[in-house]
């Protein structure tokens, strides 16, 4: 089969860019669609022209480095799937394939296809741990958690942070990145000591970078984890409580 | 030899050698702990537990990565689990069984006393895991579940869906970022080490280059702690992530710090076959589809019908056949090895005729396919994804691929390398699978490593150097170091060749898994001995870097590793061929027997080759660790 890729090309963060065509021939049914991107980079290194920079790194959906708009989608068209799993099976000889960075305002443009997400990392710093330094654990099976428990929590922390429900997002909102952090921990009888300020801490930072969320519900589907947007609904409760919670435990501290 | 090789492991009961080492360690006072800089290289499980363990003590702790977050890391991809001798099901576990288990699945050529102390530690690393967060799989009662593992009798593999790795890395991820939000590690993303610096032979820093700007830049420290995963991708197609090499280890290597035994690369059996050239990795399916699925080929040779077409008469279920024992369960260096017998034959199937079948209908039609599809169903998901083929109406087609190596940096018992000051964690270390290791195993040993080794024992190290200032990055050291790498970078910039580093790659990729892959003989060897410098010394010349060294330059970045990949390939035949007996991952045509299983020589071999760097293009020096067996006494696995 035969793809005309519409690719977004800047040669730096304060570069201007624009699409440029190009045409990929001989390709087939299963290969991946970065493996396009592969062939096309080693055609393009033996024309003399630079290849196209785009993050990828274990290719089977876990790790979160890859991320491209696929035709203004975030991962592509297929539901539930990172972009290193898509495979050329899902378009149709000849399309024409359009790809972009994953855009929003916080996830400055590096080069060509690759965005800076250190906003993500900054929300994780803000509160998104259990402290529990090395050595002073007590034995694992002393607390019981509850099966469904421990699932809802699994399903939350299932996130591979890439960053697909910001990019999809028309506010650009972090919503749904920082309530399945927040649910994986908020969730656990360990997390309790910390929920109220972790929540708080947490929201706010995420507020720094990103728009608010409008409940378009984008993020989900575009969510290579299928994360649920009832986290979000979830985060929402714990930060109206944090706000009075907090500042009760202020007031004890205080007293 | 030129080399001591003192592993300085304790002597005594090997109940009490940690406990008793740990005593005898020296500590530092926890003012003092803040005069000490530590630099962590990699933030995988290894890197991000130590950094964030040293952290906490104290220590002033760098981290780099060259991922653009630490979450990234590769140990992020192990799906299986993580064992823990905690004895949760009553069925005889142990930490001496645990131990056990490890010496004879890593067929005796590990260290005693390394191992004992992982088995160990095993029981601490669950309770530090659940502690943080981890949300591991779980009983109706609430209580930790766990399932069995290849290589054991007993059911010790804690687990979190198929996305184990995922979720301990997340855990160690989460305290490394606590502590950088506390200020006490600074975290370097998208930097990449490019070389150790030593001075008077002690390691005192490091020089990276940052994948963003193109900077090169030097950082002194009094301990450097490499945790930067193993080599597989020397076979260019394996399951690592596309980003995985072994230029850390291998720049160290090149500064002084011995490598062992780089021959013992281990091969999974069941992994989605290669669809085309252009393949650029390999996704491994889960080992426990044996369980169910009954591996199969074509009795007759090119055969091109579709599986449903051939009669059950003409189908060859050759582990089956061969070890009525254990059948599909044989071991995984078994499995592999069979595997490719019989695809080299020409009975392989699919287009390409490199894979076989691994046939679910027996299973369907015994359980009914919701039960299958409960056991399997988004491991059949994923396969259906990446073939478009539905694994419930035909056979899967697996094929083995490389996955893990047990070789790297030789390390003593405090997992210092050769080169004081200079430490290897994790996978790029070579210490406690021997020649194979067994499932679940790789999670245990890195987090091991950086929870609960290296804090104690580069503690002990940093003792003795009280009073004593890091190596200003101004010394010339330092500049020299920063100099080459600037000479290196422009080398690479202006060949003036014709093509692009993944060609050269691929092709180096041939070549490894032809001669040093699942089965080597000494002709074998031998030719990739004369084939990989020949090639090396066509992609030095020919390869073409476009763009510029400033700023992201991917190439750039993939053409060092991949010249670092070359010298690497060598002494992996090289170490493979000296090795004139069959262990674990390492199979010697010329020595397996009669009935074709691997043969040892415990008389000849029984030791760690340590190979010592003797310049550019003079072969590196073979130096022996012995190995000796208190505990586990040599036997021969056998699974008839």
């Amino acid at each position: 089969m035969r793809v005309t890729l519409k690719i977004w090309r800047q040669d730096g963060p304060s570069a201007n860019g624009g699409f440029h065509t190009y045409a990929v021939e001989d390709l087939k049914d299963e290969m991946s669609f970065l493996e396009v991107l592969d062939v096309l980079n080693e055609r393009l290194t033996e024309e003399g022209e630079e290849p196209v920079a785009f993050d990828s790194d274990c290719r089977e959906g876990i790790c979160g480095t890859c991320g491209l708009m696929i035709n203004g989608q975030a991962h592509g068209p297929q539901k539930g799937t990172a972009t290193c799993q898509l495979h050329m099976r899902t378009f149709t000889d000849g399309a024409e394939i359009t790809v972009e960075p994953f855009r929003n305002a916080s996830f400055p443009i590096m080069k060509d296809l690759i965005v800076n997400r250190a906003p993500l990392d900054a929300i994780v710093q803000a509160g998104g741990f259990i402290s529990a330094d090395t050595g002073g654990a007590i034995d694992a099976n002393i607390i019981p958690i509850p099966k469904p428990v421990a699932d809802a929590a699994m399903d939350a922390a299932a996130c591979i942070g890439c960053g697909a429900c910001v990019a999809a997002c028309p506010n650009g909102a972090g919503q749904l990145f920082t309530s399945a952090k927040l649910a994986h921990l908020n969730l656990l009888p360990q997390g309790q000591a910390q929920r109220w300020q972790r929540t708080e801490q947490m929201v706010e930072t995420m507020e720094m970078f990103f728009g608010s969320c409008t409940n378009h519900g984008e993020c989900q589907e575009a969510c290579p984890k299928e994360i649920s947007v009832d986290f979000i609904a979830l985060m929402n409760r714990d930060f109206i409580k944090s706000k009075v919670k907090n500042r009760k435990l202020l007031g004890q501290t205080l007293s | 030899m030129t080399l001591t090789l003192n592993s300085g492991a304790p002597t005594g009961d090997i109940k009490d050698r940690w406990d008793n080492h740990k005593f005898d360690m020296k500590l530092v006072n926890p003012n003092n702990k803040r005069k000490f800089e530590v630099l962590v290289i990699g933030s995988g499980l290894a890197g991000a537990s130590a950094a964030a363990s040293l952290a906490q003590l104290g220590y002033k702790v760098k981290c780099f990565t060259f991922h653009d977050s630490p979450r990234r890391a590769h140990s992020i991809a192990a799906q299986g689990g993580i064992n823990g001798a905690k004895n949760y099901k009553n069925d005889g576990d142990s930490v001496h069984r645990l131990f056990y288990d490890t010496v004879k699945g890593g067929d005796f050529r590990s260290r005693e006393s390394n191992v004992y102390r992982l088995a160990q530690a095993s029981v601490n690393i669950i309770d530090q895991c659940v502690a943080q967060g981890v949300p591991f799989a779980r009983e109706y009662g609430g209580l930790l579940d766990n399932r069995s593992f290849g290589g054991a009798q007993v059911s010790r593999t804690f687990y979190a869906r198929g996305q184990t790795g995922q979720q301990l890395l997340i855990g160690a991820y989460h305290a490394l970022m606590e502590q950088v939000a506390k200020g006490t590690v600074d975290l370097h993303t998208k930097t990449e080490l490019l070389d150790v610096v030593t001075k008077d032979g002690v390691a005192c820093g490091i020089v990276t280059r940052d994948l963003t700007t193109g900077q090169v830049r030097s950082w002194s420290g009094h301990a450097v702690l490499l945790c930067t995963g193993g080599y597989s991708n020397a076979f260019y197609l394996s399951t690592n992530a596309m980003n995985c090499n072994v230029t850390a280890a291998w720049r160290a290597h090149r500064k002084g710090a011995a490598f062992s035994n780089p021959c013992y690369t281990q091969i999974h059996p069941t992994c989605i076959p290669a669809s085309d050239e252009f393949q650029s990795k390999l996704t491994l399916m889960s080992e426990s589809l044996r369980n169910d699925g009954r591996i199969w080929v074509p009795k007759g040779f090119d055969d091109a019908r579709g599986a449903g077409q051939i009669p059950e008469g003409e189908r060859d279920y050759f582990l089956e056949r061969k070890y009525p024992a254990f059948g599909n369960l044989v071991p995984r260096d078994v499995a592999s090895r069979n595997a490719k017998t019989v695809v080299d034959e020409g009975r392989g199937v699919g287009e390409l005729k490199n894979g076989v079948f691994l046939d679910f209908s027996d299973a369907i039609s015994r359980l009914g396919a919701p039960v299958v599809k409960e056991r399997y169903g988004n491991l059949f998901d994923m396969y259906e994804r990446i073939t478009g083929e539905s694994p419930y109406e035909m056979p899967m087609r697996i094929y083995p691929a490389t996955h893990y190596t047990m070789g790297g940096l030789w390390v003593d018992y405090n997992l210092m390398t050769t080169i004081p000051g200079l430490y290897a964690l994790g996978e790029a270390n070579f210490s406690d699978h021997g020649a194979n290791r067994l499932g679940a195993s790789a999670l245990m040993q890195g987090l091991a490593d950086g929870y609960f080794v290296a804090p104690y024992t580069v503690g002990d190290y940093l003792s003795k150097l009280l009073g004593q200032p890091s190596v200003p990055v101004t010394d010339p050291v330092f500049t020299q170091a920063e100099a080459a790498i600037n000479d290196d970078v422009k080398m690479w910039m202006n060949t003036g060749g014709t093509k692009g580093v993944d060609y050269y790659h691929r092709e180096l990729g041939k070549i490894v898994w032809d001669r040093i892959g699942m089965a080597r003989d000494k002709n074998g060897l031998e030719k990739a001995l004369s084939e990989i410098p020949t090639l090396r010394e066509e992609f030095r010349k020919n390869v073409r870097v476009l763009g510029t060294p400033e700023g992201i330059n991917q190439s750039l970045e993939k053409v060092m590793r991949v010249d670092d990949f070359f010298e690497l390939a060598e002494l992996m035949a090289r170490d493979a061929l000296h090795r004139e007996e069959s262990c674990g991952g390492h199979f010697r045509v010329e020595h397996q027997d009669e009935e074709g299983e691997a043969q040892r020589d415990d008389e000849n071999f029984s030791y760690v080759a340590a190979w010592e760097w003797k310049g550019a293009g003079a072969p590196q020096e073979l130096n022996k660790e012995p190995l000796e067996f208190e505990y586990v006494h040599p036997a021969k696995r056998s699974y008839k």
